[in-house]
């Protein structure tokens, strides 16, 4: 076993700068919920764990401009119990809440979700769905990104070596608009998704959809955003045949795995169902409803 | 080197001599737990640092290697094996300490992660002779089969009331759904919460 060394830097400088000093794999921690798995099985074998805790702002959520600035190590916990963000971005904060039991949860951060770079990952697709960017930390200083372009394949990312990610920003959420989030799994709890899926819709006065975003996870080697998806819901009301465009559009998108929690046929036909409800969610949010999303 | 190893040793013998002095709970007297000869301290490795923890609000000087769980800190080091390891990978919540009074799975919390944080584990609970709440409660309902998952089930249990989420059988099945109990003792865990969050 390779040596291996922690630090906690105060500081996101030093942070980078540790990050680009080390000679073999340094690994950033945030909640540590899928490091020390790994960790522990052998699946990884880092150098160096640089621990982000240290550093001001990287736990906590602030509002700003009518959006949220989430600090990249924030547990799921700590969404759940903000005052405001729940009402907000419904879909995102159900989405962390599906991560692991409560305990997992209490650590459990989104940074950690999106650059553990799982397909299935909860949060990602919902994030993706809400527009949600992220600001980058490196030695060139930092830069922002689209969620969706951070997970470039399965444990893989866009970050270069020396980059980390310091916060998560939540647009401001425009008038008549809503976000959902579902994973289908076998079981209610402690599983992992054979099919997410995240919506966001804006509607007008009449309920028509002006603008979407349709996002599936699981069903690729990363979440994969849908524009077809999204293109067959604006213009629309939320109808039977508006529900089965989305549906083909969602069935089409898929590009599955094959294993014990789903077959390709199941996966596709269910990302369809998923989106379907998903959707319904999402309208109902948008046109002023309280509907209460679920697993 | 050898300085460090020896002053550490002398610092481990001084604290599990300590820990050996905590009152244990009413029944029937268990062996101690944390009889100082039972651990031997850890061969020294050029990785380990030398951490201090505050658990159950006694210092405890340490030296872990960084990839060192709590809770093997706790169970191999500090003598305190109350906390369980059921699967090590944040499972089934048979570790589950509270850090800073919010429960965490120790399996899964890096010991050097933890310095300068008020760590509390099941030997914790009690204050004296007196059982806390749910120590009792469990005890009333007769809240396990085996007791390998208990001490998780009460210290989850415990945090789950101050969190207040405890208000019906449902809510207390949900926020309690992190811990595992192989012998299916979870009607009486769950009124066993039911009655603790009834007293407190
Ligand atoms: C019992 C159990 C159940 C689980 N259930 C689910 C589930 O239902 N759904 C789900 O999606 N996941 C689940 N997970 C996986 C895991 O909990 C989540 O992926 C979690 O969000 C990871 O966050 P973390 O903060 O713990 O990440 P960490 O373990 O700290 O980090 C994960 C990865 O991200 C990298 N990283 C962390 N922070 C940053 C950063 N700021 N910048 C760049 N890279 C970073 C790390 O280097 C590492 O590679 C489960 C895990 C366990 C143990
Ligand atoms: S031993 Fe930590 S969750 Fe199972
Ligand atoms: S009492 Fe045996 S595992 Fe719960």
């Amino acid at each position: 076993m390779p040596s291996l060394n922690y630090v906690a830097p105060a500081t996101v400088q030093e942070a980078v700068r540790l990050l680009a000093g080390a000679s073999g794999l340094a690994k950033v921690l945030s909640g540590g919920t899928d490091l020390l798995v790994q960790l522990r099985s052998g699946r990884t074998r880092p150098e160096l764990i640089v621990d982000t805790k240290k550093i001001p702002g990287i736990i906590g959520i602030r509002e700003e401009n009518g959006g949220f600035v989430i600090g990249a190590a924030t547990p799921g916990m700590a969404l759940f119990e903000h005052p405001t963000l729940k009402q907000t971005w419904p879909g995102v904060v159900e989405a962390a809440n599906l991560i692991g039991s409560k305990q997992v949860q209490g650590r459990a951060s989104l940074a950690g979700n999106l650059c553990n770079a799982s397909p299935a990952a909860d949060s990602v697709p919902a994030m993706i769905a809400a527009g949600a960017t992220c600001l980058i930390a490196g030695s060139d200083g930092t830069r922002q990104a689209k969620v969706e372009d951070i997970v470039t394949g399965p444990g893989r990312t866009s970050l270069a070596r020396d980059e980390f990610i310091v916060e998560f920003r939540l647009p401001k959420r425009e008038p008549r608009s809503g976000d959902a989030y579902l994973r289908f799994i076998p079981r209610t709890e402690m599983d992992i998704a054979v099919v997410g899926c995240g919506v966001c819709v804006t509607l007008d006065a009449n309920g028509v959809c002006t603008a979407a975003r349709v996002v599936l996870g699981a069903v690729a080697p990363t979440p994969v955003l849908v524009p077809e998806a999204a293109a067959a819901l604006v213009g629309h009301k939320l109808d039977d045949a508006t529900l089965e465009m989305l549906d083909a559009a969602a069935r089409r998108a898929c590009n599955p795995i094959d294993d014990k929690r789903g077959t390709i046929d199941y996966r596709t036909k269910v990302a369809g169902v998923l989106a379907r409800r998903t959707a319904a969610i999402a309208f109902n949010r948008a046109s002023g409803g309280k509907s209460a999303g679920g697993h | 080197m050898a300085m460090q190893g020896l002053s550490r040793r002398g610092i481990l013998g001084g604290t599990a001599a300590g820990l050996a002095t905590i009152p244990l709970s009413g029944r029937a007297a268990p062996p101690a737990p944390d009889a100082p000869a039972a651990i031997p301290p850890p061969v020294r490795t050029p990785e380990m640092q030398d951490i201090t923890l505050q658990v159950n609000g006694r210092r405890i000087a340490l030296a872990v290697e960084p990839r060192t769980s709590l809770l093997d800190a706790l169970r191999e080091q500090a003598g305190l094996t109350g906390t369980k390891k059921g699967c090590d990978r944040g499972s089934c919540g048979a570790c589950t300490v509270h850090v800073d009074g919010r429960r965490v799975l120790s399996c899964l919390t890096l010991a050097i992660r933890c310095q300068g944080h008020a760590v509390t584990t099941i030997e914790g609970l009690a204050i004296g002779e007196e059982l806390h709440p749910m120590q009792a409660a469990f005890l009333e309902h007769d809240a396990f089969q085996c007791g390998y998952c208990t001490p998780g089930q009460i210290m989850s249990g415990a945090a789950l009331i101050q969190e207040g989420h405890a208000g019906s059988p449902e809510e207390i099945r949900e926020w309690m759904s992190g811990n595992i109990c192989r012998c299916g003792a979870y009607p009486n865990i769950v009124a066993a919460i039911q009655t603790a969050a009834s007293e407190g």
